[in-house]
């Protein structure tokens, strides 16, 4: 843990602990919408980091992360609906399942050789064929849904999920400052430099002798397992759940714009990615409101033009060149 | 009872030829530039949406509109890639992905903010039409969109055996350095070749409006079914592509018929999942 900090310039130190500080004491001064939006962004980064750990550290394009937020959502509301076990129990279920479906996928595509664009197919195909088999399973609701009901006098119940805008601000804050934590750990340990090392160059990883198999796996599965967290938050603050909105290509493409956005590979890239994209999106939406010209898909049209406009002229992402002009450079892992 | 069967077969092979055009275009541009266009179904459903509006406004048959859209969107790739995607040759397989999963958000959210999320139908006078060949039932329309499909792929064939500037494209695919070597101006073949690859679709979308809906939600389901079926027939392969897209129509029109239409689609993943873990070359692919 010292060894992160002391990795960290005074500067960023102090920036850090202020915007720590600052989301911390936010639900005082914001009002309820400003915290749901706030909510949704710490999600984001959340989420985004469990993503930045298979691509960005380790270079394996998984376009299927919807497929773990399905599976964690689904496995914890199942749990909390069909056995009435809450959710501080479901969640290391939902983790199980998960990393069993990971652990699958990372072992049909790192065994067989399954590179680059057909590994993200692969990903992609998996996350599919669940969602149509979601889609058609009558024990999950199907197509129709899964709903988790809203009981006022369950209303505090913090380790069941259950409870108002504050809470789950709080959960969505502690997610994303433990997957920061985590990462920044994982970044300087010897797993994190293997992860690197196979992302720079495969060949020459395994010449140094570094088991590319059992590294990317681990990358599979410690990412899976975060981000099946994310869909156990996700399932108990929204309450519905449906096949086609859990396990959509779409919500795959959510994942992966705030860590595209702030920088691949780096510890704060997704943090500052949810952070830009999140309210500009919001912006927009109100913009075009106030306009009076209101047509949905708006939003996923700048969602797209962003990409587009990111991936040309900063591929690196906006993190490493704030960070500079910030004078709180982080340090290439 | 075995006839039924026929008819879904048959059914399938016209569909799966159509499909396979679609899917031809993706290999063609992959096969050369080696760019994944992933943005591939959603311009087909672009196309859909063309000769939808030819179709209500002006009242033209889908198998004439194809033509000019297809033509139309010759000029449109051959733009695409001379402007935007040419800054991403050679750069990581990754960020071209990113780029053209970019443009098909905006080509899928611009035809939902423009067309609604409803299905539009072209009813063709002979929609209805079948021929009948013994026990076996035909649609007219999709008999004439798989002659068209095949059609137009067999000028594509004629095209790279047999022209100069076919050849100039074949080699900047076999040996991009020798291709420059020779004097020969890759950029500008690129920038044919991911025209033609439009094309393709164009022809593909223009097609597939008169056996299937337009409705923008069919955008990424056709990116998908293209990328499975260049996979399954070899990415980079032509023949592949149409041989892919046979199978795929099918496998699909059968699983439709056999088991509920819902899961027909879960039945090409799990082929794609087979293929790529047993013969991710494709059926017809060289392993590179």
């Amino acid at each position: 843990m010292k060894a992160i900090l002391d990795d960290m310039p005074v500067r960023g130190r102090i920036l850090a602990a202020i915007v720590l500080l600052a989301l911390a004491a936010a639900p005082f001064v914001a009002n309820r919408y400003l915290l749901s939006v706030l909510t949704l962004i710490l999600y984001l980064a959340y989420v985004g980091q469990a993503w930045n750990l298979v691509m960005g550290f380790c270079g394996q394009l998984s376009l299927g992360h919807a497929l773990y937020i399905g599976l964690g959502g689904y496995v914890a509301a199942l749990f909390w609906l069909e056995f009435g076990v809450g959710p501080w129990i479901g969640v290391f279920a939902a983790m199980a399942v998960a990393m069993a479906f990971g652990a699958v996928i990372a072992w049909l595509g790192f065994r067989f050789g399954i590179e680059g664009v057909y590994f993200s197919l692969l990903t992609i195909a998996f996350a599919e064929f669940t969602r149509i088999g979601f889609d058609n399973m009558a024990f999950t609701g199907g197509a129709g849904g899964l709903f988790i009901p809203y009981e006022e006098k369950r209303l505090g119940e913090w380790w069941n999920l259950r409870g108002g805008q504050w809470m789950y601000y709080y959960i969505a804050l502690l997610l994303a400052a433990g997957a920061v934590t985590l990462t920044a750990w994982l970044a300087r340990s010897r797993l994190g430099y293997q992860w690197v090392a196979i992302r720079e160059d495969e060949t020459a990883a395994r010449a140094l002798g570094i088991d590319a198999f059992a590294v990317k796996m681990k990358a599979m599965l410690i990412s899976s397992a975060m981000t099946a967290v994310g869909g156990v938050f996700y399932a108990f603050y929204y309450n519905t759940l449906f096949p086609s909105q859990m396990f959509d290509m779409g919500r795959s493409i959510e994942i992966i714009m705030a860590p595209i956005v702030g920088g691949l590979g780096t510890v704060f890239g997704p943090v500052v990615g949810a952070f830009v994209l999140t309210p500009m999106g919001e912006l927009l939406i109100a913009a075009t409101e106030r306009l009076g010209f209101n047509a949905p898909g708006t939003k996923a049209v700048f969602y797209g033009a962003m990409l587009i406009v990111i991936i040309m002229l900063r591929p690196a992402g906006l993190w490493p060149w704030l960070a500079r002009m910030l004078g709180v450079w982080e340090r290439k892992p | 009872m075995a006839s039924l069967y026929v008819n879904v077969v048959i059914q399938g092979l016209l569909t799966g030829l159509i499909y396979g055009l679609m899917a031809l275009g993706l290999s063609v541009i992959f096969g050369v530039v080696r760019v994944v266009n992933f943005a591939h179904g959603e311009f087909a459903v672009v196309a859909m949406y063309a000769a939808f509006i030819l179709f209500s406004r002006l009242g033209l048959d889908p198998l004439v509109t194809m033509l000019p859209i297809a033509a139309g969107f010759f000029v449109i790739g051959y733009i695409l890639q001379a402007t935007l995607i040419q800054r991403f040759v050679g750069r990581p397989e990754t960020q071209q992905f990113i780029l053209l999963v970019g443009v098909a958000i905006i080509i899928v959210n611009v035809l939902l903010m423009q067309f609604g999320p409803d299905a539009q139908p072209v009813n063709l006078s002979y929609g209805f039409d079948s021929f009948l060949i013994g026990p076996v039932i035909v649609d007219k329309s999709r008999i004439y969109a798989a002659v068209a499909a095949v059609a137009v792929a067999t000028v594509l064939f004629a095209f790279f055996r047999h022209t100069r500037t076919g050849t100039a494209i074949r080699a900047c695919a076999d040996n991009l350095t020798g291709a420059g070597v020779v004097g020969l101006d890759v950029k500008k073949l690129y920038a044919l070749t991911f025209g033609i690859g439009l094309a393709c679709v164009g022809a593909a979308g223009a097609l597939m409006v008169t056996i299937a809906d337009a409705a923008p939600s069919l955008g990424p389901a056709y990116t998908l079914l293209a990328f499975i079926i260049v996979i399954i027939g070899g990415l980079g392969s032509m023949t592949g592509a149409l041989v892919g897209g046979v199978l795929i129509g099918v496998s699909e029109a059968l699983a439709g018929f056999i088991l509920v239409p819902a899961m027909k689609s879960m039945f090409s993943f799990a082929l794609l999942i087979l293929v790529l873990v047993l013969r991710p070359q494709g059926l017809m692919g060289r392993r590179t």
